[in-house]
């Protein structure tokens, strides 16, 4: 009787099981670096050895700061480069790819039962295809790089049941939200998450990211939706049979530490307030708020659903007066996708500033805020000065709620659009 | 590392994150000493004084959540802190200072206790915190992270286990 994570943990660990407090070494399937690749580099370089456990493992992806914009930052994806090339590691994406989390999950190699370490708080979002994701420092990269383990202590589980039918207007985003304000941004503190029942399994791949995201800001360790018929469509459309990879699901009866219940019927769109994703009120309390800046990006939400999301109350549409709209497609497929379909048009016409895909501003690197501006943005975090001046300010909700105040200029529930 | 360390400490609240602990602007450095310039830095010149003049923190719940960056722990190491004393810790932040060999101790009991300015000592094999004068226990390490911390991070304990396997292949 085990959890999902008690049992992919135990796999991975070479152990018949594991129970939760219990500190395992893991052989992880897949390990990440996005622009932390270098930090891994330059640490491999203070170990004083070249030779890596197995390079096929390792996936570097440039998404932080994409194109470089100062001679450093050149130099260190320079390093990482040559580095990939020198040790054979073929799973590199350059500058133009986008976002490393849907990078990987986009080209398939990431599947259910897989554990996967990332230098990036974020990596809970693999459990969106039913894989173990965790973030670590990048000195625990590289010494995975070397001697394939790495340790883990076996968390707790959080087990939340979501039922009901989401209404109209209302997302992911504005449940993941509502969560972290009820829970509090500790509310899950070294716990794997698990989202079971109708809601989610009621959604697509990108909207089960949303929410396996955002576990993170719960304090999360990892999270978990159950593999299903949308997963195995999402991995065979990438190439991926079913044979490929081993799903994997908690036992009837496993031990939670905690069971929630949680209806989304009546959910209504949700704001996180500056400065903490925990500071959660619903839009009618922040609805009038002035905005300098929307931000449409981040590995939250700026996938093709997203966008395709903002598109809809954009198109036909001006920006208000006086307000930036940048949007960030998460990756180059998704960016190809709207030019394809017209989407990028659409935007574009609206005033949009559409940038390269990649983390954007979310992590600071363009779309700045002067002292005392307001930024509404679909990303994960509004932590002071987490996007230019420390006097500025984030609001958090989905991109509809974005669209609808890019339009208005003034933080606006996205409904009234419908 | 000795067993204790400690000295007057900085209290913080609930919690502080990555980005106020170090902004990401800053992330193009590894360097302890140039990423200690800008530690707190959001928080503004007199409370990173504070930081670079006491060897201990002293938090509220939830210290170092946000990013996964280890800088946020080399910072404060660059900024002569010794220990940080909570009542709990983000996840990745705590792996990131026994991997950097910096100190992190959940003590509720302590943190609790502690006034901004105490002198707050700490001895990570007895499982002791001291806040002025007053003892507290807390569960000591398990052997695995204390032979990382005690060897001064990931870093230099796997060095030393590569070291010891290359002689042995000799």
């Amino acid at each position: 009787m085990a959890t999902f994570v008690e049992k992919v943990l135990a796999r991975a660990a070479g152990l018949p099981e594991v129970i939760p407090g219990q500190i395992v070494d893991v052989e992880p399937d897949l390990y990440m670096s996005h622009s932390a690749s270098w930090r891994c580099i330059r640490a491999l370089e203070r170990l004083g050895t070249d030779r890596l456990h197995d390079p096929s493992r390792i996936a570097m992806i440039m998404d932080h700061i994409s194109p470089a914009r100062t001679a450093k930052t050149a130099d260190d994806q320079r390093l990482c480069r040559e580095f990939a090339a020198r040790h054979g590691i073929t799973r590199f994406w350059d500058v133009e790819a986008g976002i490393a989390h849907l990078v990987l999950m986009e080209e398939g190699l990431v599947r259910p039962g897989m554990v996967i370490i990332g230098t990036d708080s974020h990596s809970t979002i693999y459990g969106a295809l039913g894989a173990f994701g965790t973030g670590v420092g990048f000195s625990e990269v590289t010494a995975t790089w070397v001697t394939g383990k790495l340790w883990m202590k076996v968390p707790g589980s959080l087990r939340v049941e979501v039922e009901g039918r989401m209404p109209p207007g209302v997302t992911a985003k504005d449940l993941m939200l509502w969560l972290i304000g009820r829970l509090t941004a500790d509310g899950a503190t070294y716990l794997s998450v698990e989202f079971h029942g109708g809601y989610p399994a009621s959604l697509t791949v990108s909207e089960r990211m949303t929410m396996c995201n955002l576990a993170m800001e719960l304090g999360a360790k990892n999270a978990y939706v159950p593999p299903d018929d949308v997963t195995r469509a999402y991995l065979a459309e990438r190439g991926v049979p079913p044979g490929e990879y081993e799903e994997v699901f908690p036992d009837p009866g496993a031990g939670y530490v905690r069971t929630l219940a949680v209806d989304v019927s009546d959910l209504e769109p949700q704001v996180a307030c500056p400065h903490t994703v925990d500071n959660v009120r619903p839009i009618g309390e922040v609805a009038g708020t002035h905005v300098d800046q929307v931000f449409i990006g981040s590995c939250a939400n700026a996938k093709y659903d997203d966008l395709v999301e903002a598109a809809r109350i954009l198109k036909g549409r001006r920006v208000a007066p006086g307000v930036r709209l940048l949007v960030t497609p998460a990756s180059r497929q998704v960016a190809a996708r709207i030019a394809r379909e017209g989407i990028h048009a659409d935007l574009l016409e609206a005033g949009a500033l559409i940038t390269n895909p990649g983390c954007g501003a979310c992590a600071g690197d363009g779309g700045a805020m002067a002292d005392g501006e307001v930024t509404f943005s679909t990303a994960n975090r509004n932590f002071q000065g987490r996007m230019g001046s420390y006097r500025s300010e984030i609001y958090l909700g989905s991109p509809a709620t974005a669209a609808a105040t890019a339009v208005r200029g003034v933080i606006t529930d996205p409904r009234e659009f419908l | 590392m000795e067993a204790r360390l400690g000295g007057p400490c900085v209290k913080f609240g609930d919690g502080v994150n990555t980005d106020v602990i170090i902004p990401g602007r800053y992330l193009v450095s590894i360097d302890p000493a140039e990423l200690a310039e800008h530690a707190f830095e959001p928080l503004g010149p007199e409370v990173q004084a504070r930081v670079r003049s006491s060897p201990v923190i002293v938090a509220g719940s939830n210290f170092g959540c946000g990013s996964a960056r280890e800088q946020a722990a080399t910072c404060l190491i660059g900024a002569g802190v010794r220990a940080v004393v909570a009542r709990s810790f983000a996840r990745v932040f705590f792996r990131n200072c026994i991997n950097t060999g910096l100190l992190a101790v959940e003590c509720p009991a302590a943190a609790e206790a502690a006034r901004d300015g105490d002198e707050v000592w700490v001895d990570h094999r007895a499982g002791r915190v001291e806040v002025a004068g007053q003892s507290f226990a807390f569960t000591p390490y398990p052997e695995s992270l204390r032979r990382i911390l005690e060897s001064g991070g990931l870093i230099p304990y796997l060095k030393q286990i590569l070291a010891a396997q290359a002689a042995r292949e000799r």
